[in-house]
């Protein structure tokens, strides 16, 4: 009875292996093609951010290429490890792209994209993910409103610490009745990256790529 | 214990080749929807129903790894051990929406990008196993494959329909997000139903989902009921 059973189970054992390793085999060579396309398809898609932010006459260089690391927790906001990626024109540093998070957003991180020129203008600025309520707080996403635009040109020079407020808590930015919450958080996570770029800037552009940036 | 695995083959074969193919359609349309009557896979139903595109663009994904699932179970169903069935039922549908989560990754990333995690969440619809254990475990591959697809069809077009209502009522637009399916070219497509509409977002959050569904459900058991009451008037014979 027990080496029945024994034998049963080896026998049913084979068939579960056998199927395993079909499913295996088929898995691997699809990860194999499609490998390629999906990482030329994510860069297409960074790429396309990068263009609504950042005009491409300003760079000549890979920006996928020239990219820095920003460890976790620091002056971004950043929950994880994140990218700083520069952008550079006949070798000279023309701007630079970061990504940067709201941490205190109404429903959970917003994550933001920002683009600074090297002399400090804001060149655009993008809401990559959110969580924020639909029909309310999410015309911060430029596929609901233009309200992210009114960031571009501002600078620290431009708009002193005190503006860098919404209008109901004194400051100088728009925002709409009933979600405060959302643009409030915006507002200082981009003031935020503004001071840490004028504070490293030399370091931004000084690590080498690839490398984690000391702070 | 294969013989017996074997029995229990042999005894549902004849109750279910009797089915046709215009019945199997019509089960997976209408009398056995999996989104109204069978109420299966509610997870998808209820959370990507925000937009028509959304909605049917997940449909159409689970119908195919439903067909494909289906397809692929039916001719090793005699080789497979009664007690491991699930566990290779599910390898397999796994690995099928593996496969397709990275197709579309490859080659639809807009639209990947919008359905997220609920493709890989597929895997764990129920009404995927469903189908696969109900019928494909007990039938030949071209009745199961589109018994599969009928299915995932029916399931499309109440999430279709369900994400419509929901987006003309929150957003007062039609369509939109063609644009992710067929490039940039058919933003054009999209419908703005009531003009200058300030969102009803009810409508939108997840309460918006249940609420729609339920109409759904009382629409089909209301068209069914003036069925029957038809039948029963001009055959009052029928009636006991």
């Amino acid at each position: 009875m027990s080496e029945s059973i024994l034998k049963h189970s080896v026998k049913t054992a084979m068939v579960m292996i056998a199927f395993t390793i079909v499913g295996t085999l088929s898995l691997a060579i699809i990860h194999q093609t499609t490998e390629a396309p999906i990482s030329k398809a994510e860069a297409a898609v960074r790429m396309g951010l990068f263009a609504q932010i950042l005009v491409p006459e300003l760079y000549d260089n890979d920006l996928l290429q020239d990219e820095i690391k920003f460890p976790a927790g620091g002056d971004l906001g950043n929950r994880d490890e994140t990218s700083i990626y520069r952008a550079r024109l006949k070798d000279k540093p023309s701007a630079v792209i970061l990504e940067a998070t709201a941490p205190d957003g109404y429903s959970g991180d917003i994550k933001l994209l920002v683009a600074i020129k090297a002399d400090g203008e804001i060149a655009g600025v993008r809401v990559l993910t959110h969580k924020e309520t639909p029909g309310l707080g999410d015309y911060i996403d430029i596929s609901h409103s233009e309200w992210i635009k009114q960031f571009d040109g501002q600078s620290l020079v431009k708009r002193n610490d005190e503006a860098w407020f919404v209008k109901k808590d004194g400051g100088q930015f728009d925002f709409t009745t009933g979600a405060t919450i959302t643009p409030r958080a915006v507002v200082k996570a981009v003031h935020k990256v503004l001071k840490f770029y004028s504070k490293n800037q030399k370091v931004i552009f000084e690590t080498a790529a690839g490398q984690v940036i000391a702070q | 214990m294969s013989e017996a695995a074997l029995d229990t083959v042999e005894e549902t074969k004849p109750s279910a080749s009797k089915i046709s193919y215009p019945e199997i359609i019509g089960n997976g349309l209408w009398k056995q929807n999996p989104g109204l009557v069978q109420l299966l896979g509610l997870c998808p139903t209820l959370a990507m129903t925000v937009s028509l595109v959304n909605g049917f663009s997940l449909g159409l994904m689970t119908a195919l790894v439903m067909a494909a699932s289906n397809a692929s179970v039916a001719p090793i169903r005699q080789w497979v051990p009664t007690e491991i069935r699930i566990p290779v039922f599910i390898l397999i549908i796994a690995a099928l929406v593996t496969i397709i989560d990275l197709s579309m990754h490859a080659y639809l990333q807009s639209l990947h990008a919008v359905l997220g995690i609920f493709i890989p969440l597929i895997v764990t619809n129920c009404i995927v196993l469903a189908r696969v254990e109900a019928f494909a475990a007990k039938n030949p591959v071209a009745p199961s494959a589109l018994d599969g697809f009928m299915m995932g069809f029916g399931l499309a077009l109440v999430l279709a329909v369900l994400g419509g209502i929901r987006e003309i009522l929150g957003k007062g637009t039609l369509f939109s997000g063609i644009d992710l399916v067929f490039g940039p070219s058919a933003k054009a497509m999209v419908l703005n139903i009531i003009p200058d509409y300030h969102g009803f977002l009810l409508a939108i959050l997840p309460p918006g989902a249940f609420i729609g569904l339920a109409c759904l459900i009382a629409y089909r058991n209301w068209v069914e009921q003036r069925k029957s009451a038809r039948l029963a008037n001009a055959n009052p014979a029928l009636v006991h």
